[in-house]
């Protein structure tokens, strides 16, 4: 199953629902174009939500750190939320998961952004 | 989906009920985007048929995919005319997994510690981790006519921690 994404906006934060798999090729240039696209249309509060997300690869951990720091790097904010098992041990594995504010419910994630 | 004679390339010593007795497959395969995802789908299937538990399926198929990664990026550099050969060798007691290209080689000296402070937000350089992570044993054998890599998984063996013998 390649990857598919759909945004939505809560309360002036844009939520990425993403499903698949995020691997070397399709799916690490979506996520990338889709991250890429939301920050220069002026959303920089952004969460990825990985709940449909069922494989990633070293090279989809590297999409979601670019996309972590794209969006630093422009004023933005970005968060994980609901992260499955295996990206969750993925994420520790890499120590990552220190590095990324990782959230499990998304009104609360939506009100973490300051 | 990979029935080998629909493939003039793929030599095959393998039986497709695949007991734990000694037996071998190997494929020579395209420098392309696919054959990552065959050698996935391979991997998969082959470690399922010996009877490995999901969460080691998972960790044997990742680290072929991280291995293919290497071949058909870093090795062959998506050379039309540069194969990657993938074998699976059944021991009775581990698979073995062999992935060879037909790059330059590597430096093994030059490989980032992908969990050093200064490396955490580099996007790249964690499947060679991940591959010692998820496997038993991981060799790497660099030459100038390409790079061999060895991932075993013990049938009964840890399920992480992998041990490193490159050389």
């Amino acid at each position: 199953m390649s990857m598919k994404v759909g945004t939505r906006q809560v309360d002036g934060v844009t939520i990425v629902d993403c499903s698949g798999r995020i691997t070397l090729g399709e799916g690490s240039v979506i996520l990338r174009d889709t991250v890429r696209d939301l920050l220069s249309k002026g959303n920089k509060k952004i969460i990825l939500n990985l709940a449909e997300v069922n494989y990633i690869d070293s090279s989809g951990i590297g999409e979601l750190v670019s996309a972590f720091t794209t969006a630093k790097n422009q004023g933005g904010e970005l968060k994980l939320l609901n992260l499955t098992k295996k990206v969750n041990d993925l994420l520790q594995i890499t120590k990552l998961y220190t590095v990324f504010d990782v959230k499990d419910d998304e009104a609360a994630a939506v009100k973490s952004f300051k | 989906m990979d029935g080998c004679a629909a493939r003039p390339r793929c030599r095959t010593h393998l039986t497709s009920s695949m007991a734990m007795t000694e037996q071998r497959v190997s494929y020579t395969l395209d420098s392309s985007l696919e054959t990552i995802d065959s050698a996935e789908e391979k991997a998969t299937r082959i470690a399922t048929e010996l009877g490995f538990g999901d969460d080691e399926v998972m960790q044997i198929s990742m680290a072929v995919r991280e291995g293919a990664v290497n071949a058909v990026l870093h090795g062959n550099a998506y050379a039309k005319d540069k194969k990657v050969t993938l074998a699976f060798e059944n021991t009775g007691d581990e698979l073995v997994i062999t992935i060879r290209d037909q790059g330059k080689g590597m430096n093994l000296n030059n490989i980032p510690n992908p969990l050093a402070p200064e490396n955490l937000l580099k996007t790249s350089g964690r499947g060679i981790f991940l591959m010692r992570s998820f496997m038993d044993v991981v060799e790497i054998r660099p030459s100038q006519t390409g790079t061999e890599l060895k991932l075993i998984k013990r049938v009964h063996g840890p399920t992480a921690g992998g041990k490193e013998a490159s050389q």
